[in-house]
């Protein structure tokens, strides 16, 4: 697989990331790097090989139960928030 | 050209764990805003989440609810976009090994039973709530909106069917029966003005008869039946009007306006569906054994069906009265405990359920779990007749009265002297003046004409204000115009 520049732009914009034209230039340089070495992993036979959907595989049902413990103050909720009113969060306005 | 409407439900049902579904913070609505968060649902860094294990429960007792197979291997991924609402910036949901699969919901629409395929339940975590200045809310500014994280993390099941709905009124029905099945099976508050259940509704058009899939939009986040009911056939509509003029559907995600009547498109960045899912790495994955699958199936409650076959079975109801009654829990709850109360006629119960107390909560758009007369005064009152203390005209009466003002059917017949008249004495003194003043339909029913009989008894009945035993009337009346 070949990642063009449109791909970059488009993983960047996704990702909220305003890359220089030099860094588009060296992330699709990198991009494919890494693919190239993914592609040589796919040369080798995987048949009968379980996903290893996490990398943890003997970890497993990990559940705890089902209590309620206070968490934060709000106060130290929103200690480090930008903007805060009325003891919410504020944001830019999401919707016109 | 006709066309078909072919509409597609995410459903989306706020467990009813006491914490969230991966922090210990409390779930509890109404709650002042941000007083119920913690690193984890704040997505603070390093925060680490761990699976309630009563929100599995609740998911797996839904999933075989509604006739899933559960998988035996599960787990977590990464749904990652930009919101405010969404502090991590992914919600964490599962992508390709869904917790359950392969359902379905039985249900009767116009007349006919339905079956709608169930594609998939998987869990998730709900998202903040954004506050704007237009909802009346804290925020007066108009440039911000403001946002309470309490609801970030709260469990979720999404239940996902199959496009086998083909109008708005089915997705009703549909919609009707899934909450009936969550209610019995006893996993969500099922609050619709909490936001308990929402509903995503994917709509496409396509000329009758053909096989394909038309381009569909998605509606999201609808809040209430009543507005998928009318989001569904605006959008038809306004697909089909397209459509004919030659235009094309553009797949996108359209907001449904209550007030207005109409869906709007979202102004959505071009790729805001690539979610670019992975897994989570910070949960582990679920190994589902069968034990645990077969000890919730053990303990899943009585279900609606199964509740509508003992009715008509234990109690002798019409299958229709029975489905009626199972139809609503707390409807439900209340004729079983009158039956109980009043075991010699559960059918006279029932009658009275369906009739009288559905038409007066009708009246008053009560709400199922608010019935005003609880099944002891029913039962009492069914007890009144018997004894032959009031007529079943007054017991209407009575039962309405119970039903407005919450006082016992006894202490109402003895506020408003309406005991029955049984004595005859007072009784022949009353149909002796009936006679004398009604001549004609005397002479009629004398000469042969049975029907005068019945006005005459009316009017004892109407001289007693109802009270009189219309037994002891007839009789007596009969005896007098011999
Ligand atoms: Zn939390």
């Amino acid at each position: 697989m070949q990642i063009r520049r449109e791909d970059v732009d488009h993983v960047a914009d996704l990702a909220r990331l305003s890359l220089s034209e030099e860094e588009r230039e060296k992330m699709t340089r990198e991009l494919n790097s890494i693919l190239g070495h993914v592609d040589k992993l796919n040369e080798l036979k995987t048949d009968g090989v379980q996903p290893t959907f996490h990398v943890l595989a003997s970890l497993k049902n990990v559940t705890r139960k089902d209590e309620v413990i206070h968490g934060l103050d709000r106060d130290r909720a929103l200690q480090n928030a930008p903007s805060q009113k009325s003891g919410c969060f504020a944001v830019p306005k999401t919707v016109e | 050209m006709t066309w078909e409407t072919i509409i597609g439900l995410e459903v989306h049902v706020e467990l009813k764990t006491e914490s969230k579904i991966f922090c210990n913070c409390s779930t509890r609505f109404g709650g002042e805003p941000n007083t119920q968060v913690c690193p984890v649902c704040l997505g603070l860094p390093g925060a680490l989440p761990v699976l309630n294990q009563q929100a599995l429960e609740f998911a797996t007792r839904a999933a075989l609810a509604l006739n899933c197979q559960i998988a035996g291997y599960s787990k977590f991924d990464r749904k990652n976009y930009f919101y405010p609402d969404l502090p991590k910036a992914y919600q964490i949901s599962q992508y390709d090994l869904p917790l359950a699969e392969h359902g379905h919901v039985d249900f009767i629409f116009g007349g006919e039973p339905r079956r709608v395929r169930i594609r998939r339940i998987h869990l998730e975590e709900d998202a903040g709530k954004l506050l704007h200045s237009e909802d009346g809310g804290l925020s007066a500014d108009a440039n911000v909106s403001l946002v309470d994280f309490n609801r970030s993390g709260v469990p979720l099941i999404e239940i996902v069917s199959e496009p086998d709905l083909r109008s708005g009124e089915e997705a009703r029905a549909y919609l009707n029966r899934l909450k009936t099945i969550l209610a019995y099976a006893d996993v969500s508050h099922l609050k619709m003005e909490e936001g308990n259940l929402r509903a995503d509704v994917n709509v496409s058009v396509r000329p009758t008869g053909s096989t394909e899939f038309g381009t569909r939009t998605e509606m999201k986040n609808v809040s209430s039946f009543r507005a998928v009911v009318r989001g569904i056939e605006y959008e038809a509509e306004r697909q089909v009007k397209v459509l004919d003029e030659g235009g094309s559907i553009r797949q996108e995600t359209r907001q449904w306006n209550e007030t207005k009547g109409v869906t709007i498109a979202l102004r959505s960045k071009e790729e805001a569906h690539d979610y670019r899912y992975f897994p989570d790495p910070d949960l582990p994955a679920l190994d589902i054994s069968r034990d645990f699958v077969e000890g919730v199936r053990a303990n899943l409650p009585e279900l609606p069906d199964a509740r509508q076959a003992r009715y008509v079975r234990d109690y002798g109801l019409r299958d229709v009265d029975a489905g009626i009654l199972t139809s609503d829990l707390s409807l439900a709850a209340f004729f079983e405990e009158a039956a109980g109360l009043y075991p010699k006629d559960p059918k006279a119960v029932a009658n009275w359920v369906l009739g009288d107390l559905l038409r007066i909560m009708n009246a008053r758009a009560a709400e199922s779990d608010e019935i005003p007369i609880t099944p002891k005064q029913l039962a009492d009152t069914l007890m009144l007749i018997d004894r032959g203390t009031i007529s079943g005209k007054i017991a209407k009466t009575v039962f309405e009265e119970t039903m407005a003002t919450g006082k016992d059917p006894e202490v109402i017949v003895k506020e408003k002297g309406l005991v029955q008249i049984s004595d005859t004495s007072e009784l022949e003194k009353v149909i002796a003046d009936v006679i004398a003043a009604n001549p004609q339909p005397v002479a009629d029913f004398r000469s042969g004409k049975e029907t005068a009989l019945g006005f005459l008894v009316g009017q004892v009945m109407k001289a007693t204000r109802g009270k009189a035993n219309p037994g002891i009337v007839n009789e007596l009346l009969m005896k007098a115009l011999k």
